[in-house]
C-alpha cells in the first residue's frame, strides 16, 4: 500500500512531504521535544523520590516555582545566580564542540577574579572607563591562557584534557589561596585573607532598576556571540568538523592547532569574565569565596544544553531557579539542602539518557513517514 | 482480566498516572505570618557537622523551643550571592525580622549589602567585625573568647600526655586560629613547660582528606593528644581516636564520636547566647551592636570531662576554670617568646582575654612546632 503511494507520488505535494512546512517543523521540534520530555520524565522520577521521603511533590514544585519564578524578587534571585553560570557553561560548551571535554572552568573563574583583584590596586588611579575594561580584559586573558594551555597539552602532547583541566583547576585554586594569604594579602583582612578591596569607582554595579549585576547581560551576549560564532561563521564550521573527526579535518587542511587552542581559550576567557564580575560586582576583593562551585555547575549546564550556546540560556535559568528555590524548600518542607542536588541529578541523568533517543522517533523524521512501520 | 507484556505506551500511561496522583498530594502550607517573631539561621556547611555549624544549629534549636518564636534555617549556603539571596528570601517569604547568618565570610560584603535595604530587620553576625562609624546600625557583631577553652583543653592535655607532644590540625594561619593553637600549648605548659605542640595547616576550612592526612602525620610524629580548629572536627576526632590518641574537642561536643578517648572540648554556648538575644527582642529591647564574652559571660562552655581524665587533671581544670569565671583572665603572660625567637611579652606583661592585641595575632609561641606561612 505504502509502496504504491510512493510510486504514485501523491505525498510529494501534500503537507506530509519531506519538503513541506510540517516536515520542517517536525525536524526542528525533535531538538526541543526530547529534552523537554526528558526533563519532565526526570521531574516525574524525582516525584517518586519525594514520595519515598513522605513529602508531597506538588508542594515541592509549587515552592520551587514560587521561589524561582513566582515573584519579582524570585526572578531577581534566579537571574543573579544565572550570571556567572552562563559564562561558566560556555567554558565547557565551546571546547566540547571540538570534541574536548574541559571541566576546569572553576579554575578559570578563580584566576579571572584573582587577576582582577590583583591588578585593581594599580589601576585605582585611572578613570573607571579605562580601568574596568582593562581589568575585564586582563581577567579574561589570564583565564583564557590558563585553559588554553590545557588544550595545548592535549594537542601537542596528547595529555587527556579532562584530567588536565580538572587538575589545573585545583592548581589555580591553590595559587589563589597562596597569593591572597601571602604576597597579595591586604593586611587589614585579618581573619578572611583577601586582596585589597577595589576602589569604589572600579566596582561594577547593577543593571538599573534590577538587583542583578551587569554580568547577566555579558553572559547572555557571550552565549549569543558564541552561537553566531559556531553556527554562522566558517570558523565555527571548521570547529564542528574538528569535533566530528579531527583526523579528517587535518587532512582537509584545517588549522587544527589554532582551532583547538582558540576555542578552548575563548571558553576559558568567558569563565574568566565570570570571575571578574564576582570580584568587581559581588565580593569587592579576591578571596577564597571565588571558588563557589560555579565552574562545576557550568559542566552540568553545558551537557544539558548539548553544548548549544543558545540552549545554555534557558537551561541556566532553569538550574539557577532550582538553586534559588533550595532555601525555601529547606525551610518550608524540612528537606535537606541536598534535595535540589538530587533533583539536578535526576534531570541530568534523564537528559543524558535521552541522548540515545535522537532519530528513534518516526514523527520527527519526515523521510520515514511514508515508509511501512 | 488480561495481562499484556509491558511496552513503551503502557509505561508512559503508568508514569502519567503516577505523576497525576503526585499532584494530589498537596499538604497545607504552613502559616508563617501569625504575628510571631521569625528568626532565620544560615549555615555555611551541614548543620550536623559536629562542629562550627552544629554549634550554631544547637543555638537555633534552643530558640525554636522558645514561646512566640518561629525559626527558619538553611544549610550549605556559600559565601557568595547565595547568602544575600537566602537572607532576602527569609525576609520576603518568611517574614524574618532577626537573622543570624553565621559564617565569618557572610559579613563583608554580603550582610553589608543586604542590611541597608531592610532597615527594620536585625542582622546578627558571629565575629567582631562591626564598627559604629562604618557599618549599618541594624547589624550587630558578637563573639566569644574561645581561646580560653583551648587553654583549658591544654591543661587537661598537659596532664594526660605521656610523650609530651601535642598535635593541632588547623585550617588557616589567621589570628583566630593562631590564638587557639597558642592557647592550647600555653595551657599544657602550665603543667609541664617542656611540652611541645606540632601544628599542621590544611589550608581550607573543610577538607576531610587533608584533615585525616594531617591527623595521621601528627600521630606518626608521636603526638598522643590531638585537637583542631577546622569547621567540622569529626574527621580529626575519629582518625585520632582510631590511632589511639586522646582528643580534645572544638566548636561542639564530640564526645559521641569517641567516648573513651575524648578528654574535654572548647565549645560555643550559642543556645545561651541566642536565647538571650531573642528574649531581648521579644521584650522590646535592643541587642547591643557589639557584644562578646568568655566563660563568665556564657559565650563558651566546656564539654563534660571524659572518663579517662585523671583526678589531678580534673582538679587543675576546675581551679583554672573557676579563675576564668571571675572574668579578666590572662592566658598570655610574660616573659613570652614566639617560636622564631622574638619577644612577644616582657616579664610582668600580660594579654587579658579582652585584649585587642590578641585579635591581630600573627605568630606561634615558643614550643609550637610549625610556621604561619
Amino acid at each position: 500500500m505504502a509502496a504504491t503511494d510512493r510510486a504514485t507520488g501523491w505525498w510529494k505535494e501534500s503537507r506530509f512531504s519531506p519538503d513541506g512546512w510540517l516536515a520542517a517543523l517536525a525536524r526542528r521540534s525533535e531538538a526541543i521535544a526530547i529534552p523537554v520530555g526528558a526533563l519532565l520524565a526526570g521531574l516525574a522520577a524525582f516525584s517518586l523520590f519525594l514520595f519515598a521521603l513522605g513529602k508531597a511533590p506538588a508542594e515541592f514544585y509549587a515552592l520551587v516555582y514560587k521561589a524561582a519564578f513566582g515573584t519579582w524578587f524570585s526572578w531577581q534571585n534566579t537571574l543573579s545566580r544565572t550570571a556567572p553560570l552562563l559564562l561558566a557553561a560556555l567554558c565547557v560548551a565551546l571546547p566540547a564542540r571540538l570534541g574536548l571535554v574541559v571541566i576546569g572552568g572553576e579554575g578559570a573563574i578563580v584566576l579571572g577574579g584573582l587577576t582582577c583583584g590583583a591588578l585593581a590596586g594599580g589601576l585605582s588611579g585611572f578613570h573607571s572607563t579605562v580601568a574596568i575594561p582593562v581589568l575585564t580584559v586582563a581577567g579574561a586573558a589570564a583565564a583564557g591562557i590558563w585553559v588554553g594551555a590545557v588544550a595545548a597539552l592535549r594537542h601537542y602532547r596528547g595529555v587527556n584534557e579532562t584530567i588536565a583541566s580538572l587538575l589545573t583547576a585545583y592548581i589555580a585554586i591553590a595559587l589563589m589561596n597562596h597569593l591572597v594569604e601571602g604576597p597579595l594579602r591586604d593586611p587589614a583582612s585579618l581573619n578572611k585573607p583577601s586582596t585589597a578591596p577595589l576602589a569604589a569607582h572600579l566596582r561594577i554595579g547593577d543593571i538599573p532598576g534590577w538587583d542583578v549585576h551587569w554580568g547577566l547581560i555579558v553572559g547572555v551576549l557571550g552565549c549569543l556571540l558564541s552561537w553566531v560564532l559556531i553556527e554562522r561563521t566558517t570558523w565555527g564550521f571548521a570547529a564542528r568538523i574538528v569535533g566530528g573527526n579531527p583526523r579528517a579535518a587535518q587532512i582537509q587542511g584545517l588549522p587544527l592547532a589554532r582551532l583547538i587552542l582558540g576555542f578552548t581559550a575563548l571558553g576559558g576567557a568567558f569563565a574568566g569574565l565570570a570571575g571578574v564580575f564576582e570580584v568587581a560586582a559581588v565580593h569587592g576583593s579576591a578571596n577564597a569565596s571565588l571558588a563557589a562551585g560555579y565552574g562545576y555547575t557550568g559542566i552540568l549546564i553545558a551537557f544539558l544544553a548539548r553544548h548549544n550556546p543558545l540552549a545554555i540560556i534557558p537551561v541556566t535559568i532553569l538550574l539557577a531557579g532550582f538553586e534559588a528555590s533550595s532555601g525555601l524548600v529547606q525551610r518550608r518542607m524540612d528537606l535537606p539542602d541536598a534535595t535540589v542536588l538530587v533533583l539536578q541529578g535526576f534531570t541530568f541523568v534523564a537528559i543524558l539518557v535521552s541522548e540515545s533517543l535522537y532519530g528513534r522517533f518516526r514523527m520527527f523524521a519526515p523521510e520515514r513517514w511514508s515508509l511501512p512501520r | 482480566m488480561t495481562f499484556t507484556a509491558p511496552n513503551r505506551r503502557g509505561f508512559l500511561k503508568a508514569s502519567a498516572a503516577l505523576a497525576g496522583t503526585s499532584a494530589l498530594g498537596v499538604l497545607p502550607a504552613a502559616s508563617f505570618a501569625d504575628g510571631k517573631l521569625t528568626v532565620g539561621f544560615i549555615y555555611v556547611g551541614p548543620r550536623d557537622d559536629f562542629g562550627y555549624n552544629q554549634a550554631h544549629a544547637e543555638g537555633a534549636a534552643a530558640v525554636k523551643a522558645m514561646q512566640g518564636v518561629s525559626v527558619v534555617e538553611e544549610e550549605n549556603v556559600s559565601e557568595s550571592v547565595d547568602v544575600q539571596k537566602s537572607m532576602e528570601s527569609m525576609i520576603n517569604f518568611d517574614g524574618a525580622s532577626l537573622l543570624f547568618p553565621t559564617s565569618f565570610g557572610y559579613f563583608d560584603p554580603h550582610i553589608l549589602e543586604v542590611a541597608p535595604k531592610f532597615p527594620e530587620v536585625r542582622f546578627q553576625h558571629a565575629a567582631g567585625l562591626w564598627q559604629a562609624d562604618m557599618h549599618p546600625s541594624n547589624v550587630g557583631s558578637y563573639f566569644g573568647y574561645i581561646g580560653l577553652g583551648q587553654y583549658l583543653n591544654g591543661i587537661v592535655a598537659g596532664h594526660m600526655t605521656a610523650s609530651g607532644k601535642l598535635g593541632f590540625v588547623a585550617a588557616k594561619p589567621i589570628p583566630q586560629v593562631l590564638q587557639n593553637i597558642n592557647s592550647f600549648l600555653l595551657g599544657a605548659r602550665q603543667v609541664n613547660p617542656a611540652i611541645t605542640c606540632q601544628v599542621i595547616f590544611t589550608g581550607e576550612w573543610s577538607l576531610a582528606v587533608k584533615e585525616a592526612e594531617a591527623t595521621n602525620a601528627l600521630a606518626d610524629a608521636g603526638c598522643d593528644i590531638i585537637t583542631c580548629h577546622v569547621d567540622g572536627p569529626k574527621v580529626v576526632m575519629e582518625t585520632a581516636a582510631a590511632r589511639g590518641c586522646f582528643i580534645c574537642g572544638y566548636h561542639a561536643d564530640q564526645t559521641p564520636l569517641a567516648p573513651g578517648k575524648y578528654l574535654t572540648g572548647a565549645e560555643w554556648n550559642w543556645p545561651g547566647v541566642y536565647t538571650r538575644m531573642v528574649q531581648t527582642v521579644i521584650d522590646g529591647g535592643t541587642i547591643p551592636n557589639f557584644d562578646r564574652g568568655g566563660l563568665a559571660e556564657g559565650y563558651i562552655k566546656m564539654s563534660p570531662l571524659g572518663p579517662a581524665v585523671t583526678d589531678a587533671a580534673r582538679k587543675h581544670f576546675e581551679t583554672t576554670k573557676a579563675e576564668m569565671m571571675k572574668g579578666g583572665f590572662a592566658a598570655y603572660e610574660g616573659p613570652l617568646m614566639d617560636n622564631k625567637g622574638s619577644q612577644i611579652l616582657g616579664a610582668g606583661q600580660v594579654f587579658l582575654e579582652t585584649d585587642i592585641a590578641l585579635e591581630s595575632m600573627d605568630y606561634l609561641v615558643e614550643g609550637v612546632i610549625g610556621t604561619t606561612s
